[in-house]
Order: C-alpha cells, then structure tokens, then sequence
C-alpha cells in the first residue's frame, strides 16, 4: 500500500515554515557549559540483503564497546558464583574431576594398558576441547539472551558472543594450573619446545571465536540448537583425538577424524605435550587452515545476519 | 560520506520497513519437521512503515502521536538503528540515546549496577564517563539502597525511573524517548517531565511517542500522526492532537489521566 500521497511527498518547506516562527517558545537556546562538543558522525541505515555492514566502522564500533564485553563476562561469572572462594574451587576441581572420570572408563576399556603419559594426554585434550566446547555452549544463548538489550540499543552484536568466548578462556586458565603438576608427574619432557603451545592456543582461541559466532547466529533461526548441543559436543569429543592417540587410530578412523576441523589442533598440542617436539609442519599448516575456516566464516556470517536479528527475537 | 544539510539531525527518506512475523512462539526444528508435511506457511507480512519521510532539525523537540501498532516504536527503532529500514535512508547525525519501552533491565538476574554499567557500555559510553555519571544517575533515580539488588527485586516503576534516568543522562545528541513520561508515582512523574523539558530547553533533539497528548502539547515543537505505518499529519503539536483526537472520536481528557 502507498502512503498517503500528499504526505509521502512532503518535502518539510510547507512544515517548515510553521515551525520556524514558532521554534523560539519556551527555548534557551545556549547550550550549557559542560556539555561536550556535539557529535558530528553521521549514521546512514539504508536496507540490505544478505551483504556486510560497512566493516570499517563496524570494526570500529565494537573496538570502543570492548569493555561492555568483558564487563558481560565479568557479571556472568559473577552471577555463576565465580568469583567466591568456594566458586573458584570449583573452577579448578570441575575439569579434574571430568579427566578422572574419562580417565576411570578408558581405564576399565583398555584394562590398564594405557603408558605413564596417557592421564596428561587426556586431561590437555579435554581442556582444550572444553575451551572451545564451553564457547559455544554459552554463546548459542548469547544473543538470545541479549534480546532486550537488542531491542533497545544499536552496537555490533558480535560483542554478545565474544564476551562467552571470553567467559571460556577465563574458566581454561585455572585448569592449566591442574595440567602443569600432572605433567611433571607424568615425567613428560619439559623443554623448549614448549613454547610451540602459545600459537596453539592463540589458534584454539580463535577457532572458539568463529564456533562462537556461528552457533550464536543459528540459534536465532534454529531455537532448539541449544538442546541438541550438548549431544553435538559429546559426539565432537568422541570424535576428536582426546580419549585416544590420534597416531593409534587404524586407517579408516584416521580418514574419519580428518572430516573433524580441531583434529590437526589437538593432535599438535598432544605431539607438544607427549614428545616435547615442535609438530609437524603439515599438520600445523591444517590447523591453521580450519582454524581460519572457521574463524572467517563465523564471524562474516554473525555479522551478515545480525541486522536481521532485532525481528526475529 | 554522503552529506547532510547542517540542520538536520535526522533525516528519513521514504522509509518503509516490512517484516515477516511467524505465527510460532520461536522456530524450531521440532515446529519445522512437523509443519513439512503440511505445506504451511505460518508468517504474516507486516508492513510497520510505509514510506515515511521526515525531517528534524537539531534542537527540535518531535512529537510522535498514533494508536497501538501505528509504527511509532518501529520509527524509533529504525532511528537508533536498531531495525534495518527494507526501503528508503535514513541519516543520523550525533550520539543517539535511546529510552525506549524495554528499559535499562536486561538481565534481570544482574544487579541495578551491573545493568546501569552495561547497558551504557553497549551504548558506546566509556568505563570512565559511566562512573563519572553513575552518581547523578543513581541519586535522580533515588535508588541508591538497591543498586546492588538483582534487578527482579525491582517494582516496574523503580525499573522505569532506572531506566529513564540512565538515557537523561547519558548527554546524548539525540534522544529517543517512547512511553516513558509515565513512569514511577506522582512525585517521579513530575520530575521526569522536568527533566525532559530542561532536556528540550539544552536543544538537544528530541522524539518522543506517548499518548500523554498534554504532554505532547507543551513538549513538542512539531509533532507527527502515523496511523498503520503511514503518516497521516505533520504540523504544530496543537493541530496535530486535535485532529488526531477527533479522527478517533478520543475525549483528550480520557487519556491525559496518565499525565500531569
């Protein structure tokens, strides 16, 4: 249907002119002292379809909002009890006590065949896989949760789910306080080569990142995703060289396991930990490769869907 | 960047926007599965803006008057950039400061600070201006016993008076106000139409929707009548509130209970 059509051509001369005689009532036209200097950026908000926000000023946007995510994160683990003594605890037994019961069933499969360094094996890898598993459990309800704060307020959504990806790298880092003493104990190799787990952590965190965004972004379209997750990440877990050595695997699980993008991260931080030798260049280079993938294709699609949003909460 | 006239501080180009509504509570995959079978589609076409075209220099104050589902919060929406325009431009030019009808609250399990600091924050203030404003925000409200509560052991009113003050001050360019003049009691009614008109008289560039028509009256500098998506009318607050009344066939007086 067409607007009325003398006013959807108005163009504001007519109007104007009743106005103009009539702005100076009641009006103090100074402006006082403290105010700041008045904002001269334009916004221009014109429709889309499946395109980019202009990413410059996008990037931008979301760099001066940083704090809000992680003061998001700060009063989710607040409102979690995190930041009590007891919750703390409870950060540093959680994952122990998720190692030990994996730990207990491989145990009892493989009737204790397993060698001295396999308990360090498993608890990086499910601390790892946790990093990124705990991401995109928490950020599916990112933006869910978020809806009236979307509803009321302009700026890049992506600072929804980037604050859980903040959330899960803040509960990682207790549990490498568990791994250390573990690994010493398992008289794993302590050297140099330790310091190839810097960029796979950076990767780690990175892929976490793009799982993050897509997951935050289907669950808007898809509102029982979070449901399903839970049984998605078991199979993921099982799925990945964590419970097992990825160089036991026979031919055939091997093929399977490539299909699995966090297969070459998790395969070079267990080469790291296990032989205290740098991994191998092939399987990096993989790494990189899905983690980039991922990352990527995450974020542009989070941030090609996000206008979107506000209709569909 | 495109330019805009000096004056102007919003400015809307035959903007329209259209959505499509599911008659589902949210989608599922579950709602999907089962409605295949039945080749139904359970969305409804919502056209909340038809071609509206406005302009608003700065330092006015714009009345928005129209029954429910006119589009008035929709414009505002489509304003603070938060609803994409499907048609038409829309330019804005300044900080936007938005108090509208969901207020400050957004996670009600977080204590009044926690959302007063964060939905600032979201709303691109620094950590900085927030606690140097938090005081004043806090003391207009007059909520300081229970900025530490969680937010659910708040009344509606107290939420609204929260709400309200945080937008006051946030010294915006632009503020965008929809329903709000009417929170809290009889003391805290008065004091934020106060404060609204020493917002009006900063000529900082206001709209605001409300069926507090006297308010409108002696707020407004112009005022527009949207009626299903359409602008109806576009003048002096006065004309616009007459005609809007007896096009309805409203008693002023009915709906001025709420105001002051």
């Amino acid at each position: 249907m067409a607007a009325e059509p003398d006013q959807s051509t108005h163009d504001g001369a007519a109007v104007s002119g009743t106005v103009a005689a009539d702005a100076s009532r009641d009006r103090i036209p100074a402006r006082p002292a403290w105010r700041a200097e008045l904002s001269d950026e334009v916004s221009v908000y014109e429709p889309y379809r499946f395109g980019l926000p202009p990413l410059r000023r996008y990037l931008r946007d979301a760099w001066r909002r940083r704090d809000f995510a992680t003061e998001l994160s700060r009063t989710s683990l607040h409102a979690q009890h995190f930041d009590t003594a007891f919750g703390q605890l409870w950060l540093l037994l959680n994952p122990l006590l998720l190692a030990l019961i994996y730990f207990l069933l491989v145990d009892l499969l493989r009737a204790g065949q397993q060698g001295s360094g396999y308990f360090a094996h498993l608890m990086a890898g499910l601390f790892a896989f946790q990093l990124v598993g705990g991401a995109v459990t928490q950020a599916a309800k990112s933006v869910v949760a978020g809806q009236r704060l979307i509803l009321n307020t302009a700026f890049p959504r992506t600072l929804l789910p980037l604050s859980s990806v903040i959330t899960a790298i803040k509960r990682f880092l207790p549990s490498v306080l568990i791994y250390a003493p573990v690994h010493i104990a398992a008289g794993l190799p302590v050297g140099p080569a330790l310091l190839w787990l810097v960029p796979v952590a950076v990767l780690l965190a990175l892929f976490a990142c793009g799982a993050a965004l897509l997951a935050a972004a289907a669950q808007v379209y898809v509102r029982d995703l979070s449901s399903f997750l839970p049984y998605l990440l078991r199979l993921w877990l099982y799925g990945s060289p964590v419970l097992y050595y990825f160089s036991d695997l026979s031919q055939r699980s091997k093929a399977i396991l490539a299909i699995n993008p966090l297969t070459p991260l998790l395969a070079s931080l267990s080469d790291i930990l296990q032989n205290g030798a740098a991994p191998s260049v092939a399987v990096m280079a993989l790494g990189v490769a899905w983690t980039a993938v991922t990352f990527l294709g995450g974020t542009l699609f989070f941030i090609s869907r996000e206008r979107d949003f506000a209709v569909r909460l | 960047m495109p330019s805009v006239s000096d004056r102007h501080r919003v400015k809307l180009d035959h903007v329209s926007l259209t959505y499509e509504t599911s008659y589902e509570k949210a989608p599922t995959l579950r709602s999907t599965a089962r409605r295949l079978g039945r080749r139904e589609r359970l969305v409804r076409e919502i056209k909340a803006l038809k071609g509206v075209s406005l302009q608003v220099p700065e330092g006015m104050v714009l009345g928005v008057v129209g029954p429910n589902g006119a589009g008035k919060s929709t414009l505002l929406r489509t304003v603070a950039g938060i609803l994409p325009p499907t048609e038409g431009r829309i330019e804005v030019r300044g900080r936007v400061s938005t108090l509208l009808a969901l207020g400050v609250a957004f996670n009600r399990d977080l204590s009044g600070r926690d959302n007063v600091m964060l939905g600032g924050l979201a709303a691109g203030m620094s950590r900085a201006e927030l606690l140097q404003r938090y005081d004043e925000i806090v003391d207009w409200a007059e909520l300081r016993d229970v900025m530490d509560l969680p937010m659910r052991t708040y009344s509606s009113g107290m939420a609204g008076r929260l709400g309200f003050s945080v937008a006051a001050h946030m010294d915006p360019d632009i503020v965008l106000v929809d329903e709000a003049l009417s929170v809290g009691d009889a003391h805290f009614r008065r004091k934020s139409f106060a404060k609204m008109r020493s917002l009006c008289e900063e000529s900082r560039t206001i709209l605001i929707v409300s069926h507090a028509l006297g308010s409108i009256r002696e707020l407004c500098d112009q005022a527009i009548w949207l009626e299903k998506g359409a602008m109806e009318m576009w003048d002096h607050p006065d004309a616009v509130v007459d005609a809007y009344t007896s096009f309805h066939g409203i008693q002023e007086g009915e709906l001025d209970k709420e105001d002051i």
